[in-house]
């Protein structure tokens, strides 16, 4: 007989409502002043990968406020910021193998500079330059990297979610031993690609790790009006994913649950969902003015009391890795290197007007040939007119 | 193996009584054309094969060349509720043939990020009426894969085979054509087989070509048209039409099911004195309008028929892009046979489909224009 059936009772007079909500545990190492909870017990994460962590966060947030002046000064037409989400990227970077395939959704640019993405390789991408990944075809901030074991970012939401799920699948049969990642922001789990996605890594068995970014919006909509339940890692119960949720603006908790359910989906062959609690203190994107939603002093109390990278810091500082001189000297080094990466993306020239015709399919169909004749034949009738903008 | 194939061929003519009331079609045996047919192996011997036979027959080599190959869908591991499936689970074990949870999105999107790191990728979805809920992954994902990348990633190890077509009872949902849908779509290609032999040499080319391929299988065939296969292995070439029939006085375009009624439609016609060509488009996209072009220069006329619904069905692009290439040749307006702009019917599946009787019209009324 079916266990179920074995353990079912008749229906009391009352029917019984199980609980809904749990109230998971959140994981935190480092307290809001750097200090550890436990004093006991020591950080998995070496000391030498937290200052790097640092370092690499500091470049990312003058990288974005950078980039989020160019496009405010019209040179770039779009961006978004990392801002307090920093030790989400470089935290699981960090802890993942360079042959980690990874999925991405669009908030997580860290992971990519952890691999060795140069200032360069973004504002080219940003600027569609020619040495841009993907030949000025996207919107700025949709990087991808085949070396580095990073797929292009597309913007419909939740889509490489079952992405991550079959090339982990990929990863398992041809017995590699690597897993994939995929990163996804709470409110890219109300898709239906989540739903589909989580249940066939859980009945294929797959080693893929799902990193949930909750900052607490989806634009302008707020967790409650995103869902009811306990946030997004609970859900693992129901399809049978083991879960941890973490203090997203703590590195060292972010490194060490990652290191540990990477260790158990690749040596188990199952995924785990990893949800990280943070706060996106910048606003949604550059066409996104996030004071008309949500009140002023959250966001600064989130900055004052939460701030990922102030929290490393007085780590580092406590410990004598990192001094304020060494702060200051770090950033203004670095901002000169991104502004000049800027300069430098904003002056190469744009990929030939051929590429709008390439890669559509593998060779180049005869329809589509003519109509890029057609289109160059166009073009030397009204050269001025269609100039392309450097 | 071979035991096992005639086991199951045993097996099938038992169940064919049965199957014969889901194929409202029971047509004799298929004529054709080997002309374009590439033989990658030198197998000359051929076996009667059905569709189901010829598509399964497809699976078995492409799992047996391929070791990263997969084949999986709703109930695809005990055979397929088609049976084009049967043996493959047994044969290359449930780690390459196996069941994904009922949900179409996930299986064209595990299918997309399977290809995507360069492992072949074989999609079932159960019928093609239930493909939409996967139509953001095939469009917004499979197809723009390669492109949005700069051609660093792509799915191109990717095909999806879905049954499409009238059945004879399928109603709103067993019944649809949605080739056009994707028709709209750069990036993807689309594949329609009218036989046993041109859906074995048409499948294997889509699971080897290096671009995402939806192929549409006509169900209503998978039983009912049966033709000597070759045993080896095989491909039709994609993106190329097929002259079925040269003709001098009228040209007759359609792909999948069909062409068996544009096949009748002629024979009615050249009872009566007019000589049809008919072409098999096979690949809806990228289309081969060349070779439609050429035989509408010759014969002036162009009749195109499918069973889709007329407004925004295929037929209409064919027909612009005649128009646009051919004015001077044309003696006639184009005729479009299809379905009629309503969602598939139950009772009247009779009335609505674009029949031998409503082509022969159409033909007979491009003549006299």
């Amino acid at each position: 007989m079916l266990s179920w059936i074995k353990r079912s009772k008749s229906i009391p007079k009352q029917l019984i409502l199980q609980r809904t909500i749990l109230h998971s545990q959140l994981v935190t190492i480092l307290n809001v002043d750097g200090e550890m909870v436990d004093s006991m017990s020591k950080p998995a994460m070496k000391q030498s990968a937290i200052l790097q962590s640092y370092q690499k966060m500091i470049c990312m947030k003058i990288m974005d406020s950078i980039l989020y002046d160019a496009q405010r000064q019209g040179r770039i037409s779009f961006y978004m910021t990392s801002y307090g989400e920093e030790a989400v990227s470089f935290g699981t970077a960090a802890a993942l193998d360079a042959k980690d395939m990874v999925f991405a959704q669009y908030r997580e640019p860290g992971v990519l500079m952890w691999r060795g993405f140069q200032y360069q390789d973004f504002a080219d991408q940003c600027f569609g330059n020619i040495d841009g990944h993907g030949k000025g075809r996207q919107m700025p901030v949709h990087y991808g990297s085949k070396a580095l074991n990073y797929h292009t970012i597309s913007s419909p939401l939740a889509t490489q979610i079952p992405h991550a799920v079959g090339a982990a699948y990929a990863f398992k049969l041809s017995k590699e031993k690597r897993i994939a990642v995929c990163y996804l922001g709470e409110g890219a789990a109300s898709e239906g690609d989540f739903h589909a996605g989580l249940n066939a890594a859980a009945t294929r068995d797959c080693p893929v790790l799902f990193v949930v970014r909750n900052n607490g919006y989806a634009i302008s909509t707020p967790r409650k009006d995103q869902y009811r339940g306990d946030g997004i890692a609970p859900r693992g119960i129901g399809y049978g994913i083991s879960f941890t949720r973490v203090d997203g603006n703590d590195l060292l908790a972010v490194y060490e649950a990652t290191k540990r359910a990477r260790e158990f989906s690749l040596q188990n062959n199952k995924p785990v969902i990893l949800e990280l609690m943070c706060y996106r203190t910048g606003h949604h994107s550059t066409s996104d003015d996030s004071t008309r939603y949500r009140p002023v002093d959250e966001i600064s109390d989130f900055k004052e009391c939460f701030d990922p990278l102030l929290r490393v810091k007085r780590y580092l500082i406590k410990h004598e890795l990192w001094s304020e001189e060494q702060d200051v000297v770090l950033k203004d080094t670095e901002r000169l290197n991104m502004l000049k990466a800027l300069q430098i993306a904003e002056r190469k020239r744009k990929p030939g007007l051929d590429t709008m015709f390439e890669d559509i399919y593998d060779k180049k169909p005869a329809l589509i040939a003519e109509q890029e004749q057609e289109m160059w034949e166009h073009i030397a009738k009204y050269p001025e007119e269609y100039t392309i903008e450097s | 193996m071979r035991a096992f194939r005639s086991f199951y061929q045993n097996l099938e003519q038992q169940k064919r009584k049965k199957c014969m009331k889901f194929c409202s079609l029971n047509a004799p045996h298929t004529s054709y054309t080997a002309a374009t047919m590439v033989k990658t192996e030198t197998d000359n011997r051929t076996e009667k094969m059905n569709m189901v036979t010829a598509i399964n027959d497809a699976l078995r080599i492409a799992l047996s060349a391929d070791p990263t190959s997969i084949v999986f869908g709703e109930d695809v591991a005990f055979g397929g509720v088609f049976r084009c499936t049967m043996g493959l689970k047994h044969e290359f074990g449930s780690d390459r043939v196996f069941n994904f949870p009922l949900c179409e999105q996930g299986i064209v999107g595990f299918a997309i990020g399977y290809a995507a790191v360069g492992h072949t990728a074989i999609a079932e979805i159960q019928f093609a009426d239930y493909i939409f809920p996967a139509f953001d992954q095939i469009v917004s994902e499979a197809a723009k894969y390669r492109y949005r990348s700069g051609g660093e990633f792509s799915c191109g190890k990717l095909t999806v085979r879905a049954p499409y077509g009238a059945v004879g009872h399928g109603g709103h949902y067993h019944s649809q054509s949605p080739e056009a849908y994707f028709s709209h779509t750069p990036g993807l290609k689309v594949v329609m087989p009218r036989d046993p032999i041109k859906a074995k040499g048409l499948l294997l080319a889509s699971i080897r070509d290096d671009n995402p391929v939806i192929f549409l299988e006509p169900k209503a065939f998978y039983r009912a048209t049966v033709a000597e296969v070759p045993l080896g292995d095989y491909i039709e070439p994609l993106e190329r039409a097929e002259i079925v029939r040269r003709g001098n006085d009228v040209t007759i375009v359609g792909w999948g099911a069909q062409v068996k009624l544009l096949e009748k439609a002629c024979d009615m016609a050249n009872k009566i004195g007019i000589s049809c060509e008919l072409i098999d488009l096979q690949t809806i996209l990228p289309w081969d309008a060349r070779t439609i072009e050429q035989s509408v220069r010759k014969t002036g006329r162009l009749v195109v028929s499918h069973e889709a619904p007329k407004t925004s069905g295929f037929a209409a692009e064919i027909a612009a892009t005649i128009q646009e290439r051919c004015f001077l040749s044309l003696e006639a307006p184009i005729q479009r046979i299809c379905g009629y702009d309503a969602p598939f019917p139950l009772i009247f599946e009779k009335h609505y489909l674009p029949d031998t009787l409503k082509i022969f019209e159409a033909i007979k009324k491009t003549m006299q224009f």
